[in-house]
């Protein structure tokens, strides 16, 4: 690109930049106050934490929704991805981060079950729950211990859409019974956990396969090279 | 000037710089970067403008928690991409 | 005075991310990102959001982090080892 039109380029950032500052200086005060429309409906949302309850409760569609977008882009990556490049054997990896990996993921899977359980009444939930359980799984590859993925198993297929089969589940159940996602109150806190369980293992396998499907290494004589540096 | 203004507008900028580096930036990595800022300045604009009269909205914020996870998700699914492109012989990296 | 630190903090988040996109080595960008992720961390506590500032630590700045060094490796590889 030449230099005047990154000059424009940049203009043209800036300007925006401007325009986005003066409109959200100049904006009046929220006419719908959602905090307490929150704080109002708590109580019947079967958790204590608002955004949690926001987030399986109110919103419940969105998660739903976000959980099925994570599935895809998965399933994107496993079918843009080379089919002849293959897992690298484990390599031999340095024993001082084969023995950290052997305390921290126990250690982190317990920390990911209080989170899960955590997340019904202060911060937490099955977002943070999963993404300590991916890490442990990041942890482990580069142990040695996990192999990357060449093609998710059937058992790992079924791990993968299962939070969100229990999700669909349950949002199939509750729209036969009036409405998509509106729990009755008195079961609302199970409901929640049985979707947030469901949830925390299948987002952590997710995010853990974005990371084990892209340490794949083509099956040239070229691969390798990183590998070392890597273990 | 209240917290959740600063926030704001620090997420325009971040927003604005990511926007002219998916613009200008050669190399896909960078881009992929830029795009991420992009991401993290509209985070910072959802919740620091409803925030910004000083109390806690939980709503934004579970968008944003959302948003995370999903805007992880892409980057993942935007590497994979590149790296078959360079797989594939387009020169880039 | 926490004003001060919060106008600190934006700066610090401004100048990461502009040092990610303009630093010529692409190495030292990936890690000028993952300190910006967890500087994003930092803000997310900031802003009373303690739940996003922990994903964030952990997706943002952790995932994010390894995919993208992951990535650095297999796209150095490919051009003959000219990074480590």
């Amino acid at each position: 690109m030449n230099a005047p039109a990154r000059l424009a380029v940049v203009g043209f950032a800036l300007a925006l930049a401007g325009a986005l500052a003066t409109a959200v200086l100049d904006l009046p005060a929220a006419a719908v106050d959602l905090p307490a429309a929150v704080a109002e409906n708590l109580s019947t949302s079967g958790v204590e934490h608002p955004v949690t309850a926001v987030l399986l409760n109110f919103r419940g569609y969105d998660t739903l929704l976000e959980i099925a977008v994570l599935l895809l882009a998965l399933l994107g990556m496993l079918a843009v991805a080379k089919p002849e490049a293959v897992a690298p054997e484990p390599s031999a990896a340095d024993p001082m981060l084969r023995f950290l990996a052997s305390v921290a993921v126990p250690l982190m899977i317990l920390a990911a079950g209080y989170l899960l359980w955590a997340g019904a009444h202060r911060p937490g939930g099955a977002f943070q729950a999963g993404a300590v359980l991916a890490a442990a799984a990041v942890l482990l590859h580069l142990a040695g211990r996990l192999p990357a993925w060449a093609s998710p198993s059937r058992m790992l297929r079924l791990g993968l859409v299962g939070g969100f089969l229990i999700f669909l589940a349950v949002a199939a159940a509750l729209l036969a019974q009036g409405a998509l996602l509106r729990y009755p109150p008195a079961h609302a806190g199970a409901l929640i956990l049985l979707i947030e369980a469901g949830l925390t293992l299948s987002l952590g396998l997710i995010l853990a396969g974005l990371f084990l499907v892209l340490a794949r290494r083509p099956a040239s004589p070229r691969a390798g090279v990183g590998e070392e540096g890597k273990s | 000037m209240t917290p959740g203004l600063l926030y704001a507008l620090t997420g325009i900028a971040l927003f604005a710089l990511g926007l002219a580096g998916v613009i200008l930036l050669r190399q896909t990595l960078r881009r992929i970067l830029a795009f991420n800022l992009m991401g993290s300045g509209a985070f910072l604009v959802l919740v620091g403008l409803a925030q910004r009269g000083g109390v806690v909205d939980p709503v934004p914020q579970a968008m944003v928690l959302t948003g995370i996870v999903v805007a992880v998700a892409s980057t993942a699914l935007a590497l994979a991409l590149a790296r078959r492109l360079a797989e594939d012989g387009h020169e880039d990296g | 005075m926490s004003l001060a630190f919060d106008a600190l903090l934006a700066l610090a988040l401004l100048w990461s991310a502009w040092r990610s996109l303009a630093t010529p080595d692409l190495t030292r960008a990936v890690v000028m990102f993952i300190v910006f992720g967890l500087l994003m961390a930092l803000a997310w506590a900031r802003l009373d959001a303690p739940d996003i500032a922990l994903a964030e630590a952990a997706i943002g700045a952790g995932l994010t982090g390894a995919l993208l060094l992951d990535a650095l490796g297999a796209f150095g590889e490919r051009r003959g080892g000219d990074r480590p």
